[in-house]
């Protein structure tokens, strides 16, 4: 999963001099990135060193202190930008509502926005819960009956609902087992197999990341310290990725 | 909480596209409140009857009983009690909710949907409780009366009957007493369900955060209503003198 496939209809996300600081604490201290269309790039690195952060920017959950950050061309602070551009995000928690079923969460972008028949939207759901293995009985399951791996596949179910252009994942795998984490990136390939989409996935799960990423950059204390090949970082000799790569349990 | 008000009348014309959640919001109100509210009052006109009824019977106007029962629950302690009554049971609730859905990253969810959490959040639940309060006002004057008639008939130091107590608070009673009371309730349950939103909105770090913000909402609740209270008395004044002094 290497190769980068590049998207010429896609959306390419450019991050230029992001800066953020959170008090005196300084977030992200000028990040720059480059996405290419419907590629899955891969953000990783320690906790705590910003990831999630800027990826509630790009979302525009968040708002930079400098900096710029722009799909295709257009600046993502421009109006109507959320009209031109469907971005998704699949969040740590699922970010499912409790009160709605899975059925209505994953139609709930296209209920509220009244975007079709509700047969239609039906239709919609039970056709993205599938793409993510779920049944129709699992649609009629509130948020609190499903596992941890499960939610996070109705989230990714109710993002490609959306159609989106580029997708977020902040940290998809964690507090998932092995194989379930293993099945979610499986889904995560798949969505972007058939949606195209430019898919940005947070990580510190360094499975995920190798298995996954067309490219991979690595961010640290708020800066990028590396980006490339899934292989340039597996080879890079950075004393700062040589520890995160190496770091294992073993007993003294 | 100024901004969350003004985004909140924004939305309104919109209110029908979430009539379902206004119907939700309506029924859990309804349904968690109503009881309580008639037990409250029940004993709240008990009391006054208990209080007001001696010191009347003895300056020989116990026939008046009624109306400053009714007077008083429907200007003052109805609208009061009430308030604070969904503020504890309702604003709570909704604090609660909305901070579980701040904490667990569902309205953030929301906002990436392009859906607007004051409009899908905010906006039935201010408006139910708008609504609400003042049925549950209706209700309170209802059965407060009938508490404070039970008392006047009962005590023997005040022995007051049904027939006298209720033609008393008949005779004092206006429908802009009834009116003001209204007024009151409805700008209350505005102030509780704006509150209580903006607080649960608000709230920052986990579930400690979320108790914080349940218990800002109520007791900022409880300010408010006793701050307004006074306001809305002082400016409602000069409409109820008159009534005043036809019935005290």
């Amino acid at each position: 999963m290497t190769s980068a496939k590049i998207d010429e209809s896609g959306v390419s996300v450019r991050v230029q001099q992001l800066r953020k600081s959170f008090g005196s604490q300084i977030v992200l201290d000028g990040v720059d990135l480059e996405i290419q269309p419907g590629e899955i790039f891969v953000l990783m690195g320690p906790s705590g060193s910003g990831k999630s952060v800027l990826l509630r920017h790009l979302i525009g959950l968040e708002t930079a202190d400098s900096g710029e950050i722009r799909l295709n061309d257009t600046r993502i602070e421009d109006e109507g930008v959320r009209d031109r551009f469907r971005l998704a995000m699949v969040f740590q928690s699922g970010g499912l509502l409790n009160s709605l079923t899975v059925g209505e969460n994953v139609g709930l972008y296209l209920s509220e926005h009244r975007l079709k028949p509700a047969a239609e939207i039906e239709r919609i759901v039970q056709e993205k819960l599938a793409l993510v293995h779920l049944g129709p009985k699992d649609s009629l399951k509130y948020p609190s009956e499903l596992s941890g791996g499960m939610k996070k596949r109705v989230a990714i179910a109710r993002a490609l609902v959306m159609e989106p252009q580029v997708v977020l994942y902040d940290e998809p795998t964690s507090e998932l087992d092995p194989l379930v984490a293993v099945t979610v990136g499986r889904e995560i390939v798949r969505a972007n197999a058939v949606t195209r989409a430019t898919t940005l996935v947070v990580t510190h799960d360094r499975d995920l990341a190798f298995g996954i990423a067309n490219r991979i950059a690595f961010l640290s204390e708020g800066r990028i310290v590396a980006v490339g090949a899934p292989e340039v970082i597996r080879a890079s000799q950075d004393p700062l990725i040589r520890r995160f790569l190496s770091a294992d349990f073993t007993r003294d | 909480m100024l901004v969350l008000f003004g985004a909140t009348l924004r939305a309104l014309p919109r209110i029908f596209r979430y009539r379902r959640n206004l119907a939700e919001q309506l029924f859990e109100i309804g349904n968690a409140s109503l009881f309580m509210a008639c037990v409250l009052s029940l004993f709240i006109g008990g009391v006054l009857s208990l209080q007001a009824g001696p010191l009347l019977a003895q300056r020989g106007l116990g026939s008046m009983l009624g109306g400053l029962v009714g007077a008083s629950l429907a200007k003052e302690l109805g609208p009061v009690m009430m308030s604070i009554l969904i503020a504890g049971r309702i604003g709570s609730a909704m604090a609660a909710e909305l901070g579980s859905m701040r904490v667990y990253q569902e309205i953030d969810a929301l906002r990436t949907l392009n859906i607007d959490p004051v409009e899908y959040l905010v906006l039935p639940r201010v408006v139910a409780i708008s609504l609400a309060l003042p049925c549950l006002l209706v209700f309170s004057l209802l059965i407060g009366s009938a508490g404070g008639a039970f008392v006047a008939a009962l005590n023997p130091e005040v022995a007051v009957s049904a027939t006298a107590f209720f033609n008393s608070l008949k005779a004092t009673l206006e429908p802009r007493d009834i009116i003001h009371g209204l007024i009151k309730t409805f700008l209350f349950a505005i102030t509780v369900g704006v509150v209580c939103c903006n607080q649960g909105l608000d709230t920052m770090g986990g579930p400690r955060g979320i108790g914080r913000s349940v218990t800002k909402a109520v007791v900022n609740s409880i300010v408010f209503i006793l701050v307004l209270d006074y306001v809305i008395t002082r400016m409602l004044l000069p409409f109820t003198k008159a009534s005043m002094a036809g019935g005290f």
